[in-house]
């Protein structure tokens, strides 16, 4: 079984990535989110449109 | 004039049902059998279930819809199919029972030219003992009669989970600590990004609220690891890297503070009380204040018998309740699964003027991964069906159907296979047009194709997992879209599945 506590303290060498100041500035920093609605929209019509004939 | 007969209400069978309709006319007859009275996008119950949304916002009254386009409606659940006639009634129809509080309990037939099953799962809480809301739910739902876990399958259930979990917060709020568990509440239970999806809103909320310190919050799975989500996980680029969703999920999971026990299988509910079963064997108890826990999905448990009345049952149905189409359904082992085992049109082979659409199909096989414990108790995911496929394949059904009316085709020249067709899932994880994030993944295709994508399964260009504020306006714009879709609007066809 894996089992893992998220607690304050040191961290085990298989700590699961955390996002940096500046990756969660850039989640929600509004100019770049507005591309990424677009990008995101783009990908799932693109999916949809290429999945079935 | 053709009768096209859709069994179900849902993602697949109100868009194959506006379909038919749309493109057949007045010249053909489309008639709508369905349990539940009102139409519900699903996807949207999560929003219910922590109180960002009301039952009314996700859900309309499927008569004026039907009314309005010409479709007739009966609100009744199908019991059995005639694919041949009966001693009764020569053509090929359906038994239902009316469900309909003036009509409750009397019985109905419909004949048909060409049926389409598309009458989702049955929500099989009794597969685990304690498992599913407390309220007296439609016995259409097998549920148990006592439950002591949350769902937010249903609206109606939504709402309750979201009264109960109001009552934990509140609880917290006064200092009392609470234990929050969330996940799969059966060994091969499927849907785990809804749940996860869940999970993730219920710690938003308590974050919101800064009562983190009063709350664990704790992810159950029996996935092999976290990531998993029923589609064998899946590989995306993420700074300039090829990694698994694993390390996504993992990532975001401890970023709300969410600890998880994967490769478990929830076999028992009591109050306050989960037991689960380990692959490595080991049986263990978790305690809770407040669970979540999604239920195995089942077919929807119709017979079908032949002219003579004898049951040919296991002829359209495979075991497990759900409709055999046009897959691969022999047996072979894990490494020798292939995307070419997946059903493309969504044909009965023993009817072919029968189809099944949505969850209400048979898979030939999961696709995760089946792993059993030291015990012998199997425990994986079963394959997920849900939102964007349910539609396409709703959508695919409709076009065969009307080809075959109006232009005399023989075949089913309209193809969708999980294998070929792609799925974006939107996990949200937190409500509001500033704060609101989501996680938003997308596969394709659904099911890994290892002869056309040797490396990763799948394309990493439409293979994404992005978090992120665009993700959650991305699920706003599909929540107001297809619930305008749905009630069929003017231009609702423009919009794709």
């Amino acid at each position: 079984m894996q089992e893992k506590h998220i607690t304050p303290g040191p961290k085990e060498i298989n700590f699961p990535p955390a996002p940096t100041a500046a990756t969660r500035f850039w989640r929600k920093f509004f100019p770049w989110q507005v591309v990424r609605f677009f990008v995101l929209n783009l990908k799932i019509m693109r999916i949809i449109i290429g999945g079935h004939s | 004039m053709k009768k096209i007969v859709v069994l179900g209400a849902g993602i697949a069978g109100h868009t194959a049902s506006l379909i038919l309709k749309h493109k057949l006319g007045r010249n053909h007859k489309v008639v709508v059998v369905s349990p539940h009275d009102k139409y519900q996008w699903i996807p949207s119950n999560i929003w219910v279930g922590i109180g960002q949304m009301t039952a009314k916002q996700v859900s309309f009254p499927l008569e004026p819809v039907y009314r309005k386009k010409g479709i007739e409606f009966f609100q009744g659940m199908a019991t059995t199919i005639y694919p041949e006639g009966s001693m009764v009634n020569d053509n090929p129809h359906i038994a239902f029972e009316y469900t309909s509080d003036e009509k409750k309990g009397q019985a109905g037939i419909v004949e048909y030219d060409y049926l389409v099953n598309a009458t989702g799962p049955k929500l099989n809480f009794a597969a685990t003992e304690g498992l599913g809301p407390k309220l007296n739910f439609a016995a259409t739902e097998g549920l148990g009669p006592k439950g002591f876990t949350n769902s937010v399958c249903t609206y109606p259930h939504a709402e309750e989970a979201w009264q109960n979990l109001r009552k934990s917060l509140d609880k917290m709020a006064k200092g009392e600590k609470q234990t929050f568990l969330i996940g799969t509440g059966h060994p091969t239970a499927t849907c785990q990004g809804a749940a996860f999806e869940y999970a993730l809103n219920v710690a938003f909320e308590i974050s919101k609220r800064k009562l983190n310190d009063k709350a664990e919050i704790i992810w159950i799975t029996n996935e092999n690891d976290v990531g998993d989500f029923g589609m064998g996980g899946a590989f995306i680029k993420k700074g300039g890297y090829v990694t698994s969703t694993r390390i996504f999920a993992e990532s975001i999971l401890a970023e709300y503070g969410i600890r998880w026990i994967t490769k478990a299988g929830v076999v028992k509910v009591e109050e306050g009380k989960a037991y689960y079963e380990t692959l490595d064997g080991e049986k263990h108890i978790q305690e809770f204040d407040f669970a979540m826990l999604i239920p195995a999905f089942a077919g929807a448990g119709m017979k079908a018998k032949d002219k003579n009345g004898e049951d040919i049952t296991s002829k359209l149905f495979a075991p497990s309740g759900f409709m055999k189409v046009d897959a691969d359904y022999t047996t072979r082992p894990f490494a020798e699964w292939s995307a070419a085992d997946w059903p493309s049109t969504y044909e009965s082979p023993a009817y072919p003027n029968i189809f099944a659409a949505g969850i209400a199909f048979a898979v030939p096989h999961p696709i995760s991964q089946p792993r059993t414990s030291k015990n012998g108790l199997p425990i994986f995911p079963t394959a997920p069906r849900t939102g964007m496929p349910s539609g396409v394949i709703g959508k695919i059904v409709a076009l065969n159907i009307i080809d075959r009316i109006k232009n005399k085709h023989t075949g089913s020249p309209h193809k969708a296979s999980m294998a070929r067709m792609g799925a974006a899932c939107i996990i949200s994880s937190g409500y509001g047009l500033r704060d609101g994030m989501a996680a938003s993944m997308t596969v394709f295709p659904i099911v890994p194709d290892y002869k056309r994508y040797p490396d990763w399964g799948r394309d990493l260009n439409y293979t994404i997992g992005e978090p992120g504020l665009a993700g959650h306006w991305v699920k706003l714009l599909l929540h107001y879209l297809f619930i305008y879709k749905a009630k069929a609007k003017p231009l609702w066809f423009l919009i794709p599945e």
